[in-house]
């Protein structure tokens, strides 16, 4: 089986019906992606397929339709993501596991919705769990990531 | 006293006991007295200067003695290494440091003294000056109780201290200058022509000195980044997926493995059939490790598989089978004359009752009751392990390392010395990783599986439906009201034991005899500073039942709510305003003005919109006092909290945003309690698995939280526990006040309906 992941093919030697999120992890290596309840409920596990956030606990190996990106894969080193500057800008994190997830999820709002107002977060953001209840500072930084991107 | 006579004093104490009982633990000795855990890893041109700070020529490495699981631990005991040390944070590593006796926690066995946190008696500053004795003994390293901070405040300090000076002492015998004349910046010694000597370069020769005296400490007016908000060290780690979790641990030729324990928690196995689960592709093992079965396979996900295929015969569950029987059994040991301990027994609490009977005082009474609890820290457990050549190396999130060393090497059957453990970051502690079961049964899968490294994980069902558990609890109370104010307060409460719990399943760091009270029961409630004329605390432990253990805030969870909705209830009967009540009770003063800065934030007494109301609630948990405003309002899809301001007095505040967010963690996490979390039996069974059915919040429901730090009180202490008790009361009371029922049991949301 042969997936893109963060702009590199792949060839994983798995059954078609493993979810996408323990093949990236223990197929792959790839660690950001965080394994949290394995059934949609928590959000941890959110990456982009062609651009739009999805649960890769419910995706199977063999049914990824296009090309997947991580947390890994969201910017280079040098150039963070503006929704990852403004987590560090705002220090979200507290123990951090929720967090890639949580960062995925807000891109794909960002990209969606460029002025979203706290209601809109709230709508979107409720299917990441974070239980240090970094909320308040995620809705922060989606607002400061917003202007950045708007402003960019 | 001041801080500078407290120290003295306990530095004279330790010495003096260090003679007696053959350990010393001083500044000047402990280098030699007590092993540097970091000294046999090093290599030529290494020099490890204190168990804190490790220089090598490439860099500068703070060790942190306790665990990071997001209270942002590591940049804070960094910060007080580096204070002294005269190096930007930016500039070096922290790291985990090893399981060893050098990384006591004297912080947590204060904290467990007979004494509550306003006794400034001698008797009180006595046992709190020898805390760091028996820890030694205990070889404690454990991270917990808020007492991170506190424990460390001296050490680390003075750890950058000695080896700022230690450094000087390299360059000036390398210049022939005297050392008054050098200066320290940016992990640099300055000479007094401007030239630069890196402390990496005089690390070497650094191994050798020793200093005649302890250097004195910066006062506070030079602080250049304690009291300052710092960018935690792991910030750009955890925004970017780089950050590793005992998870993401990953070896060559590695294999996963998964847990099934019994679906009765404290259950084992009779026996089981992997016949079918062994012909899975990627399955390659199905293990008995005695108190569950394990498969290892090549992925996580063909584990879980296998175990899905396993048939299995559990042994039946030895408690009641539903969750009545659990609280009948806590209401036996309530309703019994066996007391496990009465710490509090001020006037004459019989009299005041009988007596009401004659004067006209109003008498009230009540019960409350609370639920266990789950963790469900965000990251499941899990630990990585590999048995090869005789030695088991284990990677795992442990609030606990040394204890997670002993129970390592006794599950595995080996010596101690043959265990190493590397503590990686924690996905979410509260408790749940001051369990040693994920390390136990790591190490039990290493032995059968020697030579290849697994990584055990637990499936969120697994971790949600076996525990350990906060434990259920039910308070009572009993009181008289007279001229607006409380005249006589009995309270009692009722929970199985958490220390009886952690004892029995090795996590304690020495066997603690049943004998011993369990103070956890009683946490909180009896050491309110409220000066009653007849104030009566006991408290009552259940027989054992589901396996209990540290919850964030441990007993104050339980009894917060218990002590401060029963506050709530005075003031209604005493028609006093809760708020001014409290304030006419409160005997001490950091704890009157945390009451009185929340009601100033919240502005408290305003006339509200329809449909909205407040609750207040104060507690002194940890030793920081803490008091907390929710207010509520009544939505057409149901109650919506809308804001809640707290105000905690943490003595001194090292990072004022880092507060900030373990005050908002810490709210949040009550409040997600009291709202919708339980835990549920029937049929010997936990009916909640995932949260699906384990109502955690969620970000739609996160109020907007205010924040104040106070400074007033006399120790320093730390603010991952004191945001939590007070959530649920404030809550409770606001929803009384707003709908007029008061609900006496959690969560409430099984009461009343929350947007």
């Amino acid at each position: 089986m042969d997936i893109i992941v963060n702009g590199t093919l792949h060839s994983l030697d798995l059954p078609d019906d493993t979810p996408l999120l323990w093949a990236l992890r223990d197929g792959l290596g790839i660690t950001g992606v965080k394994y949290g309840c394995g059934i949609a409920q928590c959000g941890a596990c959110t990456i982009h397929i062609d651009g739009e956030a999805v649960r890769s606990c419910q995706v199977a190996l063999g049914d990824t339709w296009g090309d997947v990106t991580t947390i890994e894969g969201l910017s280079d080193p040098d150039t963070l993501h503006p929704v990852q500057q403004a987590w560090i800008a705002h220090q979200v994190a507290q123990c951090g596991y929720c967090q890639s997830g949580q960062i995925m999820q807000a891109v794909d709002l960002l990209s969606q919705n460029p002025a979203p107002t706290d209601e809109d977060i709230d709508q979107v953001m409720s299917g990441n769990l974070c239980r240090c209840g970094t909320y308040p500072r995620i809705r922060e930084a989606i607002h400061t990531a917003a202007s950045m991107m708007r402003e960019a | 006293m001041g801080k500078l006579g407290t120290y003295t004093r306990r530095e004279f104490l330790i010495a003096s006991v260090a003679v007696a009982g053959g350990v010393v633990f001083g500044v000047r000795t402990y280098r030699a007295n007590l092993k540097n855990p970091l000294t046999a890893a090093l290599g030529p041109g290494e020099a490890a200067l204190t168990p804190y700070v490790k220089i090598t020529a490439d860099g500068i490495t703070i060790i942190t003695p306790r665990a990071e699981m997001g209270q942002g631990i590591h940049t804070t005991l960094a910060s007080l290494v580096a204070e002294e040390l005269d190096v930007d944070l930016a500039d070096i590593a922290v790291e985990h440091g090893p399981p060893s006796a050098a990384y006591f926690n004297g912080g947590v066995v204060e904290e467990g003294y007979p004494f509550p946190a306003t006794d400034q008696s001698a008797l009180a500053e006595f046992a709190r000056a020898q805390r760091d004795i028996p820890a030694v003994f205990l070889a404690y390293q454990i991270t917990g109780g808020s007492t991170s901070t506190h424990d460390a405040y001296e050490k680390m300090r003075r750890a950058g201290a000695i080896a700022r000076e230690t450094l000087k002492a390299v360059a000036a015998t390398r210049t022939g200058l005297p050392i008054a004349d050098l200066k320290t910046q940016s992990g640099a010694v300055v000479l007094p022509d401007g030239t630069q000597l890196a402390y990496t370069e005089l690390a070497a020769d650094a191994a050798d000195v020793e200093l005649a005296d302890a250097p004195a400490l910066r006062p506070k007016s030079e602080w250049r980044i304690l009291g300052k908000s710092q960018d935690r060290v792991d910030v750009v780690a955890k925004s970017t997926g780089r950050a590793i979790y005992a998870s993401d641990i990953r070896l060559p030729g590695m294999r996963f493995g998964v847990i099934r324990r019994s679906p009765y928690p404290i259950g084992t196995i009779r026996c089981f059939d992997a016949t079918e689960a062994l012909a899975m592709p990627g399955v390659e093992a199905v293990l008995d490790i005695g108190t569950a079965v394990v498969a290892v396979a090549t992925t996580t996900w063909a584990a879980m598989q296998a175990l899905d295929a396993v048939t299995y015969d559990w042994t039946p569950p030895t408690y009641p089978a539903d969750t009545e029987g659990h609280f009948d059994v806590i209401a036996a040991a309530l309703a019994s004359n066996r007391p496990n301990s009465r710490q509090r027994d001020d006037g004459d609490v019989e009299a005041a009752l009988t007596g009401a009977a004659t004067n006209g005082a109003e008498v009230i009474e009540a019960e409350y009751r609370v639920p266990y609890l789950a963790h469900t820290t965000m990251e499941p457990m899990s630990a990585a392990a590999l048995y090869q050549n005789g030695s088991l190396q284990i990677w795992a999130g442990t609030q606990g390392p040394t204890v997670a060393r002993r129970e390592a090497a006794k599950a595995a059957g080996i010596e101690e010395d043959a265990v190493t453990i590397t503590t990686t970051l924690l996905g979410g502690g509260f408790g749940r990783r001051g369990e040693m079961d994920f390390v136990q049964n790591a190490a039990k899968v290493a032995i059968q599986m020697e030579g290849t490294p697994v990584l055990l994980t637990y499936s969120r069902e697994d971790d949600t439906s076996r525990g350990p558990y906060r434990p259920a609890a039910i308070g009572r109370f009993k009181a008289t009201v007279q001229n607006g104010l409380p005249v006589a307060v009995d309270v009692s409460t009722a929970s199985p034991s958490i220390l009886k719990g952690i004892n029995d399943r090795g996590g304690s760091p020495a066997s603690i005899p049943d004998i011993v009270p369990d103070f956890t029961i009683s946490q909180a409630l009896w050491d309110q500073p409220y000066g009653i004329e007849n104030y009566r605390v006991t408290a009552y432990r259940s027989d054992p039942l589901l396996p209990v253990g540290f919850w964030r805030s441990v007993g104050a969870t339980q009894n917060s709510f218990f002590h401060e909705c029963m506050m709530d209830e005075i003031a209604l009967a005493a028609g006093r305003d809760p708020v001014d009540m409290r304030l006419d009770l409160i005997t001490d003063d950091p704890s009157s003005r945390v009451l009185e800065a929340v009601a100033e934030m919240a502005d408290w007494g305003t006339t509200l919109p329809e449909g909205r109301a407040r609750g207040v609630a104060f507690a002194l948990v940890f030793g920081a006092p803490t008091a907390q405003i929710v207010e509520i309002e009544q939505t057409p899809r149901g109650i919506r909290i809308t804001h809640a301001w707290v105000a905690a007095d943490v003595g001194v505040a090292l990072d004022p945003r880092n507060l900030d967010a373990q005050l908002i963690s810490g709210v949040n996490y009550g409040l997600s309690a009291a709202m919708g979390e339980k835990i549920t039996l029937s049929n010997g069974m936990v009916e909640q698995s995932n949260f699906h059915d384990y109502l955690a919040m969620r970000m739609y429901q996160a109020p907007p939280i205010t924040t104040r730090i106070l400074e007033n009180a006399p120790h320093i202490r730390g603010a991952g526990e004191p945001g939590t008790p007070c959530a649920a009361p404030a809550l409770a009371n606001a929803v009384f006040a707003l709908t007029g029922d008061r609900i006496r049991s959690l969560p409430l949301g099984d009461h009343v309906a929350f947007d």
